[in-house]
C-alpha cells in the first residue's frame, strides 16, 4: 500500500513542480494584474501539494510523529513567512517569495528523507534567517548611506577573510570556517555580498580607468586570499561576479577580454600548481577510468542520476546515501535520483528564473549602485548554482560548492537569505517609486 | 524619465549576460536530459552502482530464455517466499548465462537491469502491490539456440576448450561453449572447489571469450591478407617448393608433422597451411602496414562485446628480428588470440567485410510475453574491403575443397573456413583450432573451434565444426 501511495506521489509530484515552473515563465508574459495574481497563486497551491505529498511518503515510510510534528511546523513557517512579507511590504515580489518557499520545500523534503536531525537543525536556521532578514527591504529603502561607503565593505571582506586564512578549520582541503561562539561560520558565504557591495559603490562613484584599476586591486586582493585558503569554488565565484559588475558598469569589451583572458590563464595556473584540481579535472573528463578513487564521486552521482531516471526512484527507493557530502555538494544528484530527472530540471529552471528575476530588475532599475547590487548578487548566485549543477551532472569539473536554499549548510543559507532580501527590497523600491510616479 | 547614455549601455550589458547564462543552463538542462536518457541504462547496470541489488528486494528476478523460449534460468519462490535460482541445463550455459549468486556473471550480469525490471501490466502490478507481493521481472529472450548448444557441448565432449557458433550476417550468438564446466545450480555450495583447483581446470573462465591462445596457422588468414594487399594482382601466381622444413638465414620452420607440400601456388600452400611458404613471405612483408591490419582486425583494442573477455595481443614491432617473423607470420610467437575474436574474423569474411556487432539478447519481454526492448543487428565497422573479404572466402574454399579442411567437405553445402594446430609448449600436443562458416554463397552460420592440446585442427577441430554445420544447416 506504501509503495502504490507513493508510486502515484511521484507522478503527481513531478507534474505539481512542472506546473509550478511553468508559472514562473508563464509569469513574464503576463502583463496584467489580476494574471499575475493568479499565477503566483497557483504555484503556492502546487507548492503546498507537492510539499504535503512528499511528506505523506516520509510518513509512511517512518512512521515518525515527530516529523509529522516536523511537518506542521514547516507549514507554518511557509504560510507565517509568505503573509509577514506581504503584511510588511505591499509591493514585494511575489514570485521570488514563492521560489525561496519552494526551493526551501525541497531542501527540507530531500534533506528529511537523508538525515531527519540535519533537516531539523536547517529548519530552524532558515526560519531564523527568514525572521531576521525581514528588516532587510525596510534598511535598503531608508539608509541611502549605503553606497558611500565602499572602503569600509572592502576592510570588513578582507578582515574575515584573513581570519579565515590563519585561524580558519580545513575542510576537504580548503580552510572555509571559522568557530565563533560554539558555532562554526563560513565567512566566505557572507563576505560575498559584501564584495558586491564594495564594486557595486566602486563602480557607482565614478567608472574612470583609475577608478577601475583601484577597484581591481582590491578585488583580486579578495580572490587571492581565497586562493590562498585554498578555497578555489569561492574564488571563481568572486572572480566571476567581479568580471560581470565590470562589464555592466564600463560595457567595455576590452576589460572583459582581458578579465577573461586572465581566468583562463589562473585555470592552467591552477591545474598545474594544486593536485587536487588535477585529479577533479581528469575525473571529469573520464570519471569511469578510476571509478573506485578519483573519479568516486562524480561516477555516484552519475549512477544516482542515471539510475533515478525522468521520473526518479521515489523517496526512500534509492540509494542517496552512497554520494558522498549528498547533502551538501551533491544534494542535486540525490534530488534526480529520488525525486526524478524531471524535478531536478525544473529545479534547475526555477533557479535561472530567479537569476532573470534579478536582471530584469537590475535592468529597470535606474541608479547605478542598486543596478550594479542587483547583477552581481544575481551573478554571485547564478554562479554558484552552476558550479553546483555543472559538477554534479559532470558538465564541468567539480568544485565543491553548495546549491543555494537547498543544500545542507547554515552559513550558506543565512546568506542566500540576505541576498535573497536584498533583492527585495530593491524590488519594493522601484515598485514604491513608479507607484508615487502614477499618483505623481 | 529618459535614461542616461550609460544606464542604456548598462542595460545592453545586462541583455547579453542574460543570454549568455540562460544559453548555458540551457545547454546544462540539455546535456545532463541526454546523459539521462542515452546513458541511463549503462551507469545503473555498471557493475559499481550498488543500487540494482535494492531491486531485488522488489522485483522477482525474470527468467532468462532460449531462442525459442526454453528456460535457461529462472527464479523459483517456495511457499515462504524463498527465492532459488534454477538453471535447468546445468552445466551447458555455466558461462555464457553464467549464474547469480555468488556474484554475478555472463548474461545474469550483463542483463541484471532487464530481469529486475518489471513492466508487468498496470493491473498486475497494481495487485501485487495491493497483496504485498513482490513484482514479477521481465524475462531476457536470448539468441542462443538450446540444439545447437547440446550439439556443440556433446562434440567437445569432456575435451577443455570451447565453442563458438553466430550468424554472420546480423551477429546474433547461437552457441557458446566452454569446456571444463560447473553446475551453475551449485555454484554457491562449490565455490571453494571452483576457485581453488589446479590452473588448466579453470572451470569458471569462459574460454570463448576470455581465453587467450596462440592463433597457430588460423593466423595464416591475416598474413594472406597482408600478403594480397601487397601484391595486387600478382599474389596468386608466387610459387613454393616445399620440402618439410624451411631454411631462413639460420633458422628452420617446419610444417605440420614435417610433411612435405612439394611444388604449390600461393593457395596451395595456404589450403595445405604450409609453414615453410608463409614463413618465407613473412620477411617480404612491410611490417608496419602488417602491424596495422592486426589493430585495424582488432588486436590490442576492446572488442564490441557485453560480457567479460580478454583483450587479444599482437607484439611484433616493425623492428622485429628474423625469427619472430618467421614464427608471428605462421602465428606463433607472442602472439595471443580468444576464440570469440578469431569467430569476429571469419564472421566478418563471411559477412563480405563488415563486422556486425555480436550480440546475445534478441528482445526483453514482460512477463504477460509483451516486448518491452527489441535489440536490432548493428554494424561495428568494415574490417576490410568486400574484394578482400571475397578473395579471402576463395583460399579458404580451398582449404575445405583441397587442403587441410576436409572434415567439412560434404555435397549438401559448400563451407570455408581454415585450420589451426597451435604450438604453445613443445612438449605438449598442440591446441586444435578451426575457424569457418557455410554456406559459401550465403553465409547462415560461423563456427570457431578450439580443443586444447587436441592436436592437429584438421583432425580434431573441424569435424566439431562438421557437426555443427550439419545441425544447423540440413533438414
Amino acid at each position: 500500500m506504501t509503495n502504490l501511495v507513493a508510486g502515484i506521489s511521484r507522478y503527481l509530484i513531478i507534474l505539481l513542480i512542472t506546473i509550478y515552473t511553468y508559472y514562473n515563465f508563464r509569469f513574464f508574459s503576463m502583463k496584467d494584474e489580476e494574471g499575475r495574481n493568479r499565477a503566483v497563486r497557483r504555484q503556492l497551491i502546487c507548492m503546498f501539494m507537492l510539499h504535503f505529498l512528499a511528506n505523506l511518503v516520509i510518513f509512511l515510510n517512518t512512521d515518525s510523529r515527530l516529523l509529522a510534528a516536523f511537518y506542521c511546523a514547516q507549514l507554518l513557517f511557509f504560510a507565517g513567512y509568505l503573509s509577514l512579507y506581504r503584511l510588511f511590504y505591499r509591493n514585494v515580489s511575489r514570485l521570488l517569495l514563492n521560489n525561496t518557499c519552494m526551493l526551501l520545500c525541497t531542501s527540507f523534503i530531500m534533506l528529511t528523507r537523508l538525515n531527519p536531525n540535519r533537516a531539523i537543525r536547517q529548519f530552524v536556521i532558515a526560519a531564523l534567517a527568514a525572521a531576521v532578514t525581514l528588516v532587510i527591504p525596510f534598511v535598503i529603502d531608508r539608509v541611502w548611506q549605503l553606497a558611500s561607503i565602499p572602503w569600509l565593505y572592502a576592510a570588513l571582506g578582507l578582515t574575515l577573510l584573513l581570519a579565515v586564512f590563519f585561524s580558519g578549520d580545513t575542510s576537504y582541503g580548503a580552510r572555509l570556517s571559522l568557530h565563533v561562539g560554539g558555532f562554526s561560520v563560513q565567512p566566505s558565504e557572507f563576505v560575498k555580498i559584501s564584495f558586491v557591495f564594495f564594486i557595486a559603490a566602486m563602480f557607482y562613484r565614478s567608472s574612470t580607468f583609475k577608478n577601475v584599476v583601484l577597484t581591481t586591486a582590491a578585488a583580486a586582493l579578495h580572490v587571492l586570499l581565497l586562493t590562498a585558503s585554498k578555497d578555489l569554488g569561492g574564488a571563481l565565484i568572486y572572480f566571476i561576479a567581479y568580471l560581470a559588475m565590470l562589464f555592466v558598469a564600463t560595457s567595455n569589451t576590452i576589460y572583459l577580454g582581458l578579465g577573461l583572458g586572465g581566468g583562463a590563464g589562473a585555470s592552467v595556473m591552477a591545474y598545474r600548481l594544486f593536485p587536487h584540481v588535477r585529479r577533479r579535472v581528469d575525473a571529469w573528463t573520464d570519471p569511469w577510468k578510476d571509478v573506485a578513487d578519483s573519479g568516486y564521486q562524480t561516477a555516484q552521482a552519475l549512477f544516482a542520476i542515471g539510475t533515478g531516471g525522468w521520473f526518479g526512484v521515489g523517496l526512500y527507493q534509492g540509494m542517496p546515501e552512497k554520494i558522498p557530502v549528498v547533502d551538501k555538494d551533491f544534494l542535486f544528484a540525490a534530488v534526480a535520483e529520488e525525486l526524478g530527472g524531471l524535478y531536478a530540471l525544473c529545479l534547475l529552471l526555477i533557479c535561472l528564473g530567479c537569476f532573470l528575476q534579478f536582471m530584469l530588475l537590475a535592468f529597470r532599475l535606474q541608479a547605478m549602485f542598486y543596478k550594479q547590487l542587483a547583477v552581481g548578487l544575481g551573478t554571485v548566485y547564478i554562479t554558484q548554482v552552476f558550479l553546483t549543477i555543472g559538477g554534479v551532472t559532470k558538465f564541468i569539473p567539480l568544485t565543491g560548492v553548495t546549491l543555494p536554499f537547498v543544500s545542507y549548510g547554515g552559513s550558506s543559507m543565512f546568506a542566500t537569505f540576505i541576498i535573497f532580501g536584498v533583492i527585495q527590497g530593491l524590488y519594493i523600491l522601484k515598485e514604491n517609486e513608479e507607484e508615487d510616479d502614477e499618483e505623481g | 524619465m529618459k535614461k542616461d547614455n550609460a544606464g542604456q549601455k548598462a542595460d545592453r550589458s545586462i541583455l547579453l549576460f542574460s543570454y549568455f547564462v540562460s544559453a548555458l543552463f540551457l545547454s546544462m538542462a540539455v546535456y545532463m536530459g541526454v546523459f539521462i536518457e542515452t546513458r541511463g541504462e549503462e551507469v545503473t547496470n555498471h557493475p559499481y552502482n550498488a543500487r540494482l541489488a535494492s531491486l531485488a528486494d522488489r522485483v522477482v528476478r525474470g527468467s532468462i530464455l532460449g531462442n525459442d523460449g526454453t528456460v535457461l534460468a529462472r527464479t523459483v519462490t517456495d511457499e515462504e517466499g524463498n527465492e532459488t535460482r534454477e538453471y535447468p541445463f546445468g552445466s551447458l550455459f555455466a558461462h555464457v548465462v553464467g549464474y547469480a549468486a555468488p556474484g554475478k556473471t555472463g548474461l545474469e550480469s550483463y542483463a541484471n537491469f532487464y530481469l529486475l525490471s518489471s513492466h508487468d501490466s498496470l493491473s498486475h502490478r497494481i495487485m501485487k502491490e495491493l497483496s504485498d507481493e513482490k513484482q514479477t521481472g521481465d524475462n531476457v529472450v536470448t539468441t542462443l539456440d538450446v540444439g545447437l548448444q547440446q550439439i556443440a557441448s556433446d562434440a567437445l565432449g569432456d575435451r577443455r576448450g570451447a565453442v563458438i557458433a553466430m550468424e554472420p550476417d546480423t551477429g546474433k550468438i547461437l552457441a557458446m561453449v566452454s569446456k571444463p564446466s560447473f553446475d551453475p545450480n551449485r555454484a554457491e555450495d562449490d565455490w571453494q572447489e571452483l576457485t581453488g583447483g589446479d590452473s588448466t581446470e579453470a572451470r569458471l573462465l569462459n574460454r570463448a571469450t576470455q581465453g587467450v591462445y596462440p592463433p597457430g596457422s588460423t593466423f595464416k588468414i591475416i598474413t594472406a591478407l597482408e600478403y594480397m594487399r601487397e601484391h595486387p594482382g600478382e599474389y596468386s601466381s608466387c610459387q613454393f617448393d616445399c620440402s618439410g622444413i624451411y631454411l631462413y638465414q639460420s633458422y628452420q620452420i617446419q610444417c605440420f608433422k614435417r610433411t612435405a607440400h612439394g611444388n604449390e601456388d600461393f593457395a596451395e600452400a595456404f589450403a595445405n597451411s604450409c609453414n615453410g611458404a608463409f614463413a618465407k613471405l613473412g620477411p617480404e612483408l612491410d611490417l608496419e602496414a602488417y602491424g596495422n591490419l592486426c589493430v585495424q582486425l582488432l588486436f590490442n583494442r576492446e572488442l564490441p562485446i557485453a560480457i567479460p573477455y580478454s583483450k587479444s595481443i599482437f607484439r611484433m614491432s616493425p623492428q622485429a628480428e628474423s625469427w619472430e617473423i618467421l614464427q608471428t607470420v605462421i602465428g606463433q610467437g607472442g602472439t595471443l588470440i580468444t576464440p570469440m575474436h578469431n569467430l569476429m574474423i571469419i564472421s566478418a569474411i563471411a559477412n563480405g567485410g563488415i563486422l556486425m556487432n555480436p550480440y546475445f539478447i534478441d528482445h526483453v519481454e514482460n512477463a504477460g510475453g509483451q516486448t518491452i526492448k527489441k535489440f536490432m543487428p548493428s554494424v561495428y565497422g568494415e574490417l576490410m574491403v568486400a574484394n578482400e573479404a571475397h578473395a579471402l572466402t576463395e583460399l579458404l574454399t580451398e582449404v575445405v575443397l583441397e587442403g587441410t579442411g576436409s572434415a567439412v567437405r560434404t555435397e549438401a553445402y559448400q563451407a570455408a573456413g581454415k585450420t589451426g594446430s597451435a604450438e604453445f609448449d613443445k612438449a605438449k600436443e598442440t591446441h586444435a583450432w578451426f575457424v569457418g562458416f557455410a554456406p559459401v554463397e550465403n553465409p547462415k552460420i560461423a563456427v570457431c573451434v578450439i580443443v586444447e592440446e587436441g592436436g592437429s585442427g584438421g583432425s580434431t577441430a573441424a569435424p566439431i565444426a562438421r557437426k555443427l554445420f550439419d545441425a544447423y544447416l540440413l533438414p
